[in-house]
């Protein structure tokens, strides 16, 4: 039973890469040796059309940018208000079959992706690439009808960053990828506050520097106790690129500016008292954790099963969370005039 | 007799996804439109415009042409 399982995946396996190939290229299907029915796409289902947008990252899109629209001093309709972060989902899930269909290749070597539409021969890479312009389209334009040009426009930008900058640009070329790329995950307050009131301020400034700042200490927090298969990828990760030393001293140097931004944000607009008392707490959590992580060596952290960098990164994930959680509760406190603001 | 073919049966859910898809795109295009118009407030300010009738913009001649034409 083993053996036939094995086989069965090495088959798949080989014919998911022979899909992912011969979509990238635009050739058709002919050279492959296989059986057909093993090398042509499966019959794919909506979940898997679905699956090519990135659910769990869209998630995340949607609350920061929820947040971002209701902290806004200016208030929207709601129908306009769903409609809005509607586009910017789909935008994101837009960003993120581009970024399946430019990178099948790599993900049909991972494990962890393998199991992703394209490399598992369900859809072609052509079709995510016409479902992903399709989609960056209307929800660009749908997004400018809806409420104002900034909002698209600053759409249009996250689309290509992610999709062009990072997946195309800095993934293969520089360890620094996730820092730059993490731009893309940042952008999603900045336009829900645009579609509120048609610019850009401090307060989505900062917002935005608070993921921004975020994304590398949380994302090499968990790079220093997973072990990936970027590296049989050709993915260059700071871990394996520059060490694991370095990578400790780069979640260190990055923590230590989040914090300011993180607190600052408590004394905008749309910061008071129930942000702050929470973005204190979580800071200095956060940077005590960081400062453990940074302080001990490959051996201590082996010793106890990098403990201290499996609690950072799940604080990192609550630390998120709870700060725009706290952004959207003052906001609900202001709207019932209960804020109390001293500045 | 009505045979389906198979690959109806195969790809109903499908299907079915994306009339649903498209249905609620019709739907979310209509809500939006009347949030826009209900948006633009008092409605009679543009009816004075186009909806009232102005006497001074009828030909004079209609009339007449049109009793030749009978």
């Amino acid at each position: 039973m083993t053996g036939f399982r094995d086989a069965t995946g090495a088959m798949n396996f080989t014919g998911a890469a022979t899909v992912a190939r011969t979509g990238m290229n635009g050739h058709t299907m002919s050279d492959a040796s296989l059986d057909s029915a093993v090398t042509a796409p499966g019959e794919a289902g909506l979940g898997d059309y679905f699956a090519l947008l990135k659910p769990r990252v869209m998630s995340l899109v949607v609350f920061t940018a929820l947040v971002g629209l209701l902290a806004a001093p200016v208030p929207v309709h709601p129908f306009v208000a769903f409609v809005a972060i509607l586009c910017i989902a789909v935008g994101a899930g837009a960003s993120g079959a581009l970024n399946m269909w430019w990178d099948a290749d790599i993900d049909a070597v991972m494990r962890r992706t393998a199991k992703r539409p394209i490399p598992a021969g369900k859809v072609a890479a052509a079709e995510a690439l016409g479902l992903g312009l399709a989609l960056s389209g209307f929800a660009v334009v749908l997004l400018f009808l809806a409420t104002n040009w900034l909002a698209a426009g600053l759409l249009a930008f996250t689309i290509f960053f992610y999709a062009v900058v990072y997946s195309m640009w800095l993934k293969r070329a520089t360890p620094q990828n996730i820092v730059i790329g993490g731009a893309a995950g940042a952008f999603p307050p900045m336009i829900g506050w645009a579609v509120a009131t048609g610019g850009v301020s401090v307060e989505s400034a900062l917002m935005f520097a608070l993921i921004f700042m975020w994304t590398p200490p949380h994302f090499w927090a968990l790079a220093l106790f997973v072990r990936t298969d970027y590296g049989d990828a050709g993915v260059p990760m700071l871990t394996e690129t520059h060490g694991r030393r370095v990578t400790r001293n780069h979640v260190l140097g990055y923590t230590l500016p989040l914090v300011p931004v993180a607190l600052g944000l408590g004394f905008t607009s749309i910061g008071g008292p129930v942000y702050l008392a929470v973005s204190v707490v979580l800071n200095i959590r956060f940077l005590l954790g960081a400062w453990a992580v940074w302080r001990r060596d490959e051996t201590q952290a082996e010793a106890d099963g990098y403990a201290s960098e499996k609690r950072l990164f799940r604080l990192s994930l609550s630390y998120l969370f709870l700060h725009f959680g706290a952004l959207l509760a003052e906001a609900v406190l202001r709207f019932y005039g209960l804020s109390v603001m001293p500045w | 007799m009505r045979v389906e073919h198979e690959l109806h049966a195969r790809r109903r859910g499908r299907n079915i996804g994306v009339g649903l898809l498209l249905g609620a795109f019709i739907a979310i295009i209509f809500g939006l439109t009347v949030v826009k118009v209900l948006s633009l407030g008092d409605v009679r300010k543009f009816e004075s415009f186009d909806h009232a009738p102005r006497p001074q913009l009828v030909p004079a001649e209609a009339p007449a042409a049109a009793e030749g034409a009978q």
